[in-house]
């Protein structure tokens, strides 16, 4: 890893996005260093997808920076493609492709986008499906899989080209609870692993658990922020408390 | 919110006294210089490609007799009425054409999409007459059909006009055709989607015509129109049966005079139709696909 000494492997400053007259982000400021954990927690609709979104350039922004590595990602002069090279994405969808078996899932960015032999690819493929216990579904098609095992199949192609940069998008929204471990026990590995990640989650505990540094978006904006036990056990903000508090009675915390 | 024109959606300013900052500014300065860039390249490629070959044409040795004898205006201007007359026919042909294929087409594609055990016959025989009239060429169906009916004496059937009987072969071999595609549409819906319906108690034939259909022939509208274009083309076939529609038309007037600008006239008719048919299905095809996915620029 070779982020400047010091500079966070991630920063948006004033990022502000909005569709048509709506105002979908407003000013959001965040800073994610190397090797830690953001955890976006909110509302459906507050933003959060959105800023994922905004992060790896699948949405235009207004106005605002996204740094990475201290490049801006939203300036079109830098190639957008190049940058997604460096940044996965974990979709609440899964978005697997439905035409190509797990193991050309994994190994198609691998061979066309990074020029890697497709024994090779198919190797190191191989090896990742064994990390997360899914080597006998390598010829399988994602149609025949569970949510779960779908999902950690898209986390593992999201993981095969290597990227700095992990963002998850709500990942376990479309999981029973047994399968919502078996995605998440995939996403605690990565952050013993030193995987710098930004999830999107309505999942309160594991946002404790994995979570350096919990924002809490309400409207476009990042109301409360801070350790996770500070804002979710102890928020200070009235939104933040509110929020918690139907969280609770929903029995989700 | 004001909107920059010159910058597609990207508000200017808004009500809360947000303006763009200087950064935003210069990567919208950006945007534009790119797409001023790839406008200009797109200009100068286009005015040396259609240069170079106008060039290639306009001073080629035999232009002047392929000018007067192609594209000679007032004379085409002088046929353009007769031709226009014949083209009519044609239009009438592919009105009554495209209905027929439309309602027969359906109907094979249900019958060979059908899973009862009970429509196995039936399967069977739109899978020979499909492959039978899509096997077959056109023009030996319109020839069979146009000059063997009136030889075989059946009363009624042989005594019908020959415009009547080319356009039957028509529809028989297009059927083939549509019905493939529209097949294909049918079976491109994602059996999860059939699932949710019959689960809801929607019945089989409901599901086909509320849930699948939907999603399958719009998925196939763009192989259609080219199958509606192509007909529009191919009425003018049943020239070869004697009918004045606007080729038989424009090849009698060459015929006269020796000059083929009526065969332009007649292809400028045909064109003044398709273009725009084209394009306004272009456009029905991407709002209809912009409403339902609200997803992002990548």
């Amino acid at each position: 890893m070779t982020s400047t000494v010091g500079g966070p492997l991630l920063e948006l400053r004033a990022v502000r996005k909005s569709f048509g007259t709506e105002l979908v982000l407003r000013d959001v400021d965040l800073v994610v260093p190397e090797h830690t954990v953001t955890v976006l927690i909110g509302a459906s609709g507050s933003g959060k997808s959105t800023l994922l979104r905004c992060i790896n350039q699948l949405e235009l922004i207004d106005d605002g920076l996204v740094l990475f590595d201290g490049v801006d990602l939203a300036d079109p002069r830098n190639d957008a493609d190049e940058i997604r090279q460096r940044i996965g994405i974990v979709f609440q969808a899964f978005n697997l492709f439905p035409h190509m078996s797990v193991l050309d899932n994994i190994t198609l960015a691998m061979r066309r986008v990074h020029k890697v032999q497709r024994a090779q690819a198919e190797a190191a493929a191989l090896e990742l499906l064994g990390r997360f216990s899914l080597v006998d579904k390598a010829s399988q098609y994602p149609d025949r899989l569970s949510g779960g095992q779908q999902q950690r199949v898209a986390i593992v192609r999201a993981l095969a080209v290597s990227p700095k940069l992990m963002l998850f998008d709500e990942v376990t929204s479309a999981l029973d609870p047994v399968l919502v471990n078996e995605v998440l026990a995939v996403v605690r590995d990565l952050r013993k692993d030193g995987m710098t990640m930004v999830i999107a989650t309505h999942e309160m505990g594991f946002a404790t658990q994995v979570a350096d540094e919990v924002c809490f978006l309400s409207g476009g904006v990042i109301v409360e922020r801070g350790a996770p036990d500070q804002v979710i056990h102890a928020p200070t903000d009235q939104l933040t408390q509110e929020f918690l508090r139907r969280v609770h009675e929903a029995g989700r915390l | 919110m004001t909107l920059d024109p010159t910058s597609g959606d990207a508000p200017f300013a808004s009500p809360d006294g947000w303006r763009p900052s200087e950064h935003e500014l210069a990567r919208r300065a950006a945007r534009r210089s790119q797409s001023r860039r790839g406008m200009s390249i797109a200009l100068v490629s286009s005015v040396v490609v259609i240069g170079a070959l106008g060039t290639v044409v306009v001073t080629s040795s035999g232009w002047p007799v392929v000018r007067d004898t192609f594209f000679d205006v007032p004379y085409g201007l002088e046929v353009l009425p007769i031709i226009f007359d014949g083209f009519k026919l044609d239009l009438l042909l592919v009105a009554i054409a495209s209905v027929c294929i439309a309602v027969l087409s359906m109907i094979v594609a249900l019958v060979r999409t059908s899973r009862s055990p009970a429509a196995a016959p039936f399967r069977i025989l739109a899978t020979v007459y499909v492959d039978f009239f899509r096997g077959t060429p056109l023009i030996l169906v319109i020839l069979l059909i146009g000059f063997g009916i009136p030889a075989l004496n059946l009363p009624k059937i042989s005594s019908l006009d020959v415009a009547v009987l080319g356009t039957a072969a028509i529809v028989l071999t297009y059927t083939g055709y549509v019905a493939e595609v529209i097949r294909s549409g049918i079976l491109s819906v994602h059996p999860s989607q059939r699932a949710a319906a019959r689960s809801l108690g929607l019945s089989n034939a409901q599901t086909m015509r509320h849930v699948v259909l939907p999603q399958g022939i719009r998925r196939v509208m763009p192989p259609l129109l080219n199958d509606f274009v192509s007909l529009l083309k191919d009425v003018g076939l049943v020239s070869i049966l004697g009918v004045t529609e606007a080729i038989q038309q424009a090849q009698i007037e060459t015929n006269k005079s020796f000059n083929y600008t009526p065969y332009v006239v007649a292809a400028l008719l045909f064109l003044i139709v398709t273009i725009p048919l084209t394009r306004f299905t272009d456009r029905v095809l991407a709002t209809s696909i912009s409403r339902q996915n609200a997803q992002g620029t990548a």
